[in-house]
């Protein structure tokens, strides 16, 4: 209780720097909101009416202060090029970048964990070559051109789906869901290969490891060790390494709502730093931040769970 | 015992995702993808007209749908669908009556009288009164102080008169025969509580619903005054990322996308799309600081009209698409527009050198070009430049910004030596697009000064007889020709790919989209 007591202290601590950090680099970056949104019909007149409005005139620190206890207080202000609230905005977009990354994250451990328990119990036999082998090439393709790779394969040629007819959670599930699917694939794929090539390498090196020559001493059959207690041993590698994966795949997601045109806050995230919208990136970057420090501390805590000796010498 | 729990917990997170995940393609299963647009169906309609159109736009609205705050072009031109002014422009260029039925011009332009349209109702059926033209002109015009002047040509109205229920009338400070085309002005209801969300007009179409960075949606207004809209539902869906236009095109999600790239248009050009070219209606030139020392003389500016060759630039960069100008002026605009000027400095680098050599910059000078990275065709046309001084020993470096910054720093601050932008009109007047170059206005980001000019401009606006006014506008734009006030290049094809089903996509001389024309084949 005491370790996630710590964690949750050591947690708030990242997130108010990331804060600052993030207000920081907008007050040094050339660039004022005022002149984004005005564009060439900017009068001085104007321009300081609408600096005004949005509180741009008062000093820094004084607007990160109010910042934070705004935020504390659960308001995360109003988004300059919306003029909505920036919650709702967030609140809207959420369940499309959480579902694409979700579904991708599910995608490549479906993939990745039978792929690599079979192919280390198979190690050297014709069908783990092969899938070693592609999985090297799996590997090497990024993430943006399995995207296009994607949407020309099974968009323009098969015509399994539409690129850019996006369809909303809210108008249709069954479509919004189908639609994800296919940049879901693009973002699991490179991952998932990389998932299969850890898992196999840490399955291997425990195989080698004395208890498991006990345990088939004590007449264990091969599929019980495996999955009795040499797999338990090497997950904990690779749930570090799928905890990892999971925030890549958040990031990952930016990319891949532009090139499937995908309304998620990727996308928010990128118009609204064009556009010096800094509630709306504070409030994305914040949230990002969030799932990326709560990722860890959860694989962290599965670790402990599966191994109890890890954190014990603390 | 622990362990074995442990090893129960991973089987069940095994079993769970691959649930998960067979659920999903379920779905894909349970859903074949039809060829139709996707868009939430508007029920409740009488006819059994469904037709709909998707048109993909690069950007999203701006955050407010009040026609009156409206400040990007991307914005304005689709919210001509939805509002109109007293007067609204036709493709032609003409001003036609709209929530107006006619108009007339007394005192030489000191007062216009419009009498509103017997019946018209907004979208959201109550009757136009003359109240609600009073309070739109108004409320842009700022008279009582209190707000912001929104448009800037409003500051010439003394007083918006009610003559009666159905007679408006307009009084100016100063007698201008041009401002009937500052009165597209949309016309809104003084009702309407929160003009931000709730987008009420009295144009051929209506909004339905807005999904921030996805969609808007627009049916038509049945009850329109006029000729109602064709198709019924359009959605405008946004397409961020430039290179997915073309394949959002082919895979039929969007129907129609506006001022495509030579190579777009190309790619697109008979498989299933009609591409249509019209003009820009923008002057694409290398705008010059005139303040910038060797800018200062008008000699080096010549030499580098003469250096410069745009039909080069048409052919190396547009793949010959566009119209080569040689003033502030674009075709579009008529009997203001001078074709003769595009030939006044026809390229001629020994001319060129010679100009130099007489100013004093025997060897060469170099300088900036200031170019906004977001658009593609200025910076194409800002290279092909580069090369063509080298031919004069000018050095000019590409200084590429973000047009936040190009705005704020070449713009306003005129912090710049030259850039490449093109400029449009706001109003389908000569003077909206030559005003910016009398020495005073705060608009002159070149800092052009010539009181010849200033002269030409002003007897211009003071003139009430048509002709004599078009041949002092005329006059303005040879001024510019001839001090060489920036080194004009074209006006830019405008190409618009149509997915064949669809016809009648028209162009205007104004920046705007005009939706209603569109039809089904």
């Amino acid at each position: 209780m005491r370790y996630a007591g710590k964690k949750m202290i050591s947690m708030l601590v990242t997130l108010l720097v990331v804060s600052f950090l993030v207000f920081l680099a907008f007050a040094v970056i050339p660039g004022d909101p005022a002149v984004a949104k005005l564009g060439i019909q900017a009068t001085p007149e104007r321009l300081a009416a609408l600096r005004e409005q949005m509180g741009l005139n008062r000093p820094f620190m004084e607007r990160y202060i109010t910042w934070v206890l705004d935020v504390c207080r659960g308001d995360f202000g109003i988004s300059y090029s919306y003029g909505t609230p920036v919650s709702d905005i967030v609140l809207e977009k959420i369940p499309i970048t959480l579902c694409l990354t979700g579904m991708s994250f599910l995608m490549m451990a479906a993939l990745a964990i039978p792929l690599g328990i079979y192919t280390a119990k198979h190690e050297g036999g014709r069908p783990d070559r092969i899938i070693l082998m592609v999985n090297q090439i799996f590997m090497a393709v990024p993430p943006f051109f399995a995207g296009i790779l994607i949407t020309y394969l099974f968009g323009l040629l098969f015509h399994w789906f539409q690129p850019g007819a996006f369809v909303s959670y809210e108008v249709s599930m069954g479509k919004f869901l189908h639609y994800l699917i296919f940049p879901s694939l693009a973002i699991a794929i490179p991952k998932a290969a990389m998932t299969v090539k850890l898992l196999r390498s840490a399955l291997l090196e425990e195989l080698k490891k004395d208890y498991v020559r006990t345990a088939y001493s004590k007449g264990n059959h091969k599929n019980a060790v495996l999955y009795r207690h040499v797999l338990k041993n090497a997950m904990i590698p690779v749930i570090t390494f799928l905890a990892m994966t999971l925030t890549d795949i958040v990031a990952g997601s930016v990319i891949m709502e532009q090139v499937f045109s995908i309304p998620g806050l990727g996308r928010i995230l990128i118009t609204s730093i064009s556009n010096r919208d800094y509630p709306v990136v504070e409030a994305i970057i914040i949230l990002l931040a969030a799932i990326v420090v709560v990722v860890n501390l959860l694989s962290d805590l599965l670790c402990r769970g599966i191994d109890p000796r890890i954190g014990r010498s603390e | 015992m622990k362990k074995r729990i442990n090893g129960i917990l991973l089987v069940s997170v095994l079993l769970t995702l691959t649930i998960a995940l067979s659920a999903c393609s379920g779905d894909k299963a349970g859903e074949p993808s039809n060829g139709s647009t996707a868009q939430s169906e508007t029920a409740g309609s009488e006819t059994t007209d469904e037709s709909s159109i998707t048109i993909g736009i690069p950007q999203d609205l701006e955050e407010s749908l009040d026609p009156h705050k409206a400040v990007a072009a991307g914005t304005k031109e689709i919210l001509f669908n939805i509002y109109e002014g007293l007067v609204k422009p036709d493709s032609d260029g003409n001003m036609v009556p709209a929530v107006a039925s006619e108009y007339t011009m007394e005192d030489e332009g000191k007062t216009y009288v419009f009498t509103l349209r017997d019946g018209i109702l907004f979208h959201d059926g109550t009757a136009v009164t003359v109240e609600d033209i009073r309070y739109s002109i108004e409320r842009c015009a700022d008279t009582s102080g209190e707000g912001t002047l929104l448009v800037s040509a409003f500051s010439n109205i003394e007083s918006v008169e009610i003559v009666d229920e159905k007679t408006v009338s307009i009084h100016l400070v100063e007698a201008d025969t041009d401002f009937l085309s500052e009165l597209t002005v949309a016309i809104i209801p003084q009702s309407n509580a929160d003009p931000d969300k709730t987008a009420i007009g009295t144009g051929p179409y209506r909004h339905v619903s807005r999904s921030i960075q996805d969609n808007i949606v627009l049916t038509r207004y049945e009850d329109y005054w006029g000729d109602k809209a064709n198709i019924r539902d359009i959605t405008l869906k946004i397409v961020a990322d430039g290179d997915m236009i073309v394949t959002n095109l082919k895979s039929g999600s969007i129907d129609m996308f506006c001022r495509l790239t030579t190579d777009q248009a190309r790619e697109l050009e008979g498989n299933g799309f009609d591409v249509y070219e019209g003009t820009m209606n923008l002057v694409q030139a290398l705008y010059l600081n005139n303040d910038f020392e060797p800018f200062k003389d008008v000699r080096v500016r010549q030499a580098l009209c003469y250096a410069i060759n745009p039909q080069e630039i048409l052919e190396l960069g547009f793949e010959g698409k566009g119209t080569v100008i040689g003033s502030s002026m674009f075709p579009a605009f008529g009997k203001y527009y001078l074709e003769e000027l595009a030939s006044s400095y026809p390229t001629d680098t020994k001319k060129a050198k010679a100009l130099l050599k007489e100013a004093g910059y025997e060897d060469g000078f170099s300088f900036s070009i200031t170019v906004p990275s977001n658009y593609q065709p200025h910076v194409d046309t800002a290279q092909i430049i580069v090369e063509q001084l080298k031919s004069i020993n000018v050095k000019a470096t590409i200084n590429l910004v973000e047009w936040e910054t190009w705005v704020s720093e070449a713009y306003i601050g005129r912090q710049f030596e030259s850039t490449v932008v093109g400029v449009d009109a706001s109003t389908l007047t000569a003077r909206a697009l030559l005003e910016r170059f009398t020495s005073a206005n705060d608009k002159n980001f070149i800092n052009f000064n010539s009181s010849d000019y200033d002269q030409a401009f002003a007897q211009a606006v003071a003139a009430t007889d048509d002709a004599q006014k078009t041949a002092y506008y005329q006059e303005c734009e040879r001024i510019l020709s001839k001090e060489a006030a920036n080194v004009y290049i074209q006006d830019m094809a405008s190409l618009v790919a149509l997915n064949s089903k669809y016809g009648g996509y028209q162009f205007y001389p104004l920046y705007v989209q005009d939706f209603a024309a569109l039809y089904v084949k």
